[in-house]
């Protein structure tokens, strides 16, 4: 999949989505861009390092309170790529106030929860771990359904290895690394 | 034989054991008790009382101790190193312009010459200013070029000089054992390959010493053959680059401050700037009753504008005012440059890191939440994910990073998660007949884990896999510490995964982590 440039994408912050959401930073971040992640507390590095994310060219705003909006509206100016967690609804105004400044910057919008209107919703669907057995063994690589639904569209499935044993991000029966990228 | 030389010759002065020097100065404490700087457990600094009693780097800490009980334990910590060291750099600076500092307790100059009487003297002369600061050990090495003065320091007694004369620096370091070369990868295939000395390196080929064993080798090969000289970058002192300011009367507001610094700020970017400079790095000294109340240094992406310096002042008194660090209303602003580079490096294109725009729209957001709201990511080393990252504040150095290439053991295999709690919350695991399963001493789980809540708005969830554990034993050294903790991988029945810890102190469950 392509984040299009001035875009706003919607992960489902159920099963994996945080991890899904940090996929879909790294692409902008391999090529150069600076992303920036907002309100997300609990922001795994090592995790959003191994899925390719540039963390030199990452800025945290771990708990911008209640100037989140306003956080994200600044960081859009000057980033590729921002990802918020919106701490409760979104309103519509402010989202639609959003979405033209993100396509006046280029820049893309990644919301882990609702976000009104939002051009692509995409949720990880049926989570299945192998590698942990009943005491042994441990975590290895995690194979999910990732839909992906554009605007009103029925939604489209993949199944992907996120992350495979190589901690990268493969489709299932093919050794082609499934891209994320930025086109800017 | 006279070889020609476009640059003068290089004294050496050295300090041994700096870091455990410096650890002691900045406690008040005699040099002579025996000590030692530690990082990560292994002895990185020995001083020369504690060796006495057979302690050497690179040893672990409790057997350091059991060789000398009373030894003295210090972290270590390069920032102090390197503070702790500018005073002995302004002190030689003081008696001969253009030192260049090589790293903390090692400075090289240009040889003063004859304006001493000699040599010698000269070398007697800066020891005697380094021992007035009272540093005892001090040795000071002169030769032809930087890597014979090192040596010669090395070799010189305490508050002595070791002069190896012009053209001479062959056969002075042909006996030294190949572990002067400081490389232990190369030392190591010198030593299989049976050279034991400079002088056995000096018998080998040029072409082969330089694609076989690098290029340090390489050069000190070419030292031996008396060549290689290498011109020393020197650190021209800054002719009062610092710059300050005074209240008459003090001012207690931050933006009062700020706002009466900006001037200053200005002349300073000013005074950098008809030297072709530019400041990426500074002190910033905020004094109150005429005592420093407040010191941080900053670092720029790019160089400082005395926009961005006024900035990084105001989030400084903002902060040191909160902590209660500043007490009475502010007598002086210092502004120190720590590091300057010349203009043209910096000129738009040539240097990769941050651009211009980026950096204003976060210095944006730090406007609206302060300096502290907004962090870069970095690794470092450590068991749990939490302890494996740090967030350090935008715009500051991130100091005391624990080093990631040491094993650490019980830390958990990869893939990583990819939430990692801030704070660990509050978790219960139970086995089939829902009693609590708990993690006895060694390790072992009191039943299988059969259904947990993680904690949040998760309700119980029943256990479909689960790892584990790891256990490790967390900073046992520290006071307060001691706490036991067990590491596990739980995974739900819905596919979802955890990281969940059992701790010994609180008798319970924590989730630290979601694989997600």
């Amino acid at each position: 999949m392509q984040l299009r440039a001035g875009g706003t994408y919607e992960v489902a912050p159920e099963y994996g989505g945080a991890g899904l959401a940090l996929a879909l930073l790294a692409g902008p971040s391999a090529v150069g861009g600076w992303g920036a992640v907002v309100g997300m507390s609990d922001f795994g590095a090592e995790a959003a390092a191994s899925l390719g994310v540039r963390l030199d060219r990452t800025v945290l705003v771990p708990d911008p309170g209640e100037l989140w909006l306003e956080a994200v509206a600044a960081l859009v100016d000057v980033v590729t790529i921002v990802v918020v967690r919106p701490p409760g609804r979104v309103g519509e105004a402010h989202a639609g106030k959003l979405a033209a400044r993100l396509r006046t910057r280029e820049a893309a919008l990644v919301s882990l929860g609702p976000w009104p209107r939002a051009d692509v919703r995409l949720a990880v669907e049926t989570p299945r771990w192998s590698g942990a057995g009943r005491g042994d063994g441990h975590l290895r690589a995690r194979h999910v359904t990732v839909a992906v639904q554009r605007g009103t569209a029925p939604p489209r499935r993949t199944d992907l290895w996120f992350p495979d044993a190589d901690l990268a991000l493969r489709a299932v029966g093919s050794e082609r690394v499934a891209e994320i990228r930025d086109v800017g | 034989m006279t070889t020609p030389r476009s640059t003068g010759r290089v004294l050496v002065v050295w300090c041994p054991d700096w870091p455990v020097v410096a650890a002691l100065r900045s406690r008040d404490l005699p040099s002579r008790l025996p000590s030692a700087v530690f990082a990560a457990n292994r002895a990185e600094a020995v001083n020369a009382a504690a060796r006495e009693f057979g302690v050497r780097r690179g040893m672990r800490r409790r057997d350091a101790q059991a060789r000398c009980p009373e030894l003295l334990v210090l972290d270590a910590e390069p920032d102090r190193d390197a503070r702790a060291f500018e005073e002995v750099l302004e002190a030689l600076e003081a008696l001969r312009p253009g030192v260049a500092p090589l790293r903390p307790g090692l400075v090289a100059l240009r040889s003063p010459g004859r304006f001493y009487g000699g040599e010698t003297e000269a070398g007697a002369v800066l020891a005697e200013c380094v021992v007035g600061l009272g540093i005892r050990d001090v040795r000071v090495g002169i030769a032809d070029e930087l890597f014979t003065a090192e040596q010669a320091a090395r070799s010189a007694p305490v508050q002595e000089s070791v002069v190896v004369p012009e053209g001479e620096s062959g056969s002075f370091l042909r006996p030294l054992p190949v572990e002067a070369l400081d490389e232990p990868e190369t030392v190591s295939l010198l030593r299989r390959l049976g050279l034991t000395s400079l002088g056995d390196l000096a018998g080998l080929p040029s072409a082969s010493v330089a694609s076989r064993l690098g290029q340090r080798a390489a050069w000190v090969h070419r030292v031996l053959h008396g060549g290689g000289a290498r011109p020393l970058d020197t650190r021209t002192p800054p002719p009062e680059l610092a710059v300050h300011v005074d209240f008459e009367p003090p001012l207690a507001d931050a933006e009062a401050v700020c706002f009466s610094t900006r001037r200053t700020a200005e002349r300073f970017v000013e005074q950098l700037g008809q030297r072709q400079l530019v400041c990426t790095d500074v002190l910033i000294q905020v004094s109150a009753d005429h005592v420093v109340a407040s010191e941080r240094r900053w670092l720029h992406p790019r160089w400082f504008t005395s926009a961005d310096l006024v900035d990084r002042l105001h989030w400084q008194l903002v902060g040191s005012l909160k902590a209660g660090r500043i007490g009475s209303p502010v007598t002086r602003v210092r502004l120190v440059p720590e590091g300057v580079v010349a203009e043209s490096v910096h000129a738009d294109g040539l240097w990769g890191g941050t651009d211009g725009r980026v950096e204003r729209g976060i210095a944006r957001v730090q406007g609206m939440l302060g300096p502290e709201a907004v962090v870069a990511p970095v690794l470092q080393g450590g068991r749990s994910p939490a302890e494996r990252q740090a967030m350090v504040p935008w715009g500051t150095r991130a100091t005391s990073l624990r080093p990631r290439e040491l094993p650490w053991p019980g830390s958990i295999p990869p893939p990583y998660p990819a939430r990692v709690l801030a704070k660990p919350c509050p978790a219960a695991v139970v086995d089939p007949a829902g009693r609590p399963v708990v993690v006895g001493r060694r390790g072992t789980v009191s039943s299988p884990p059969a259904r947990f809540r993680p904690g949040g708005e998760e309700g119980w969830l029943p256990v479909a896999a689960w790892a584990g554990p790891w256990p490790v034993e967390e900073l046992w050294w520290e006071p307060g510490g001691g706490r036991r903790v067990a590491r596990f991988q739980l995974v739900a029945a819905d596919g979802r995964a955890w990281l969940v810890t059992f701790d010994d102190a609180l008798a319970g469950w924590v989730t630290e982590a979601a694989y997600d």
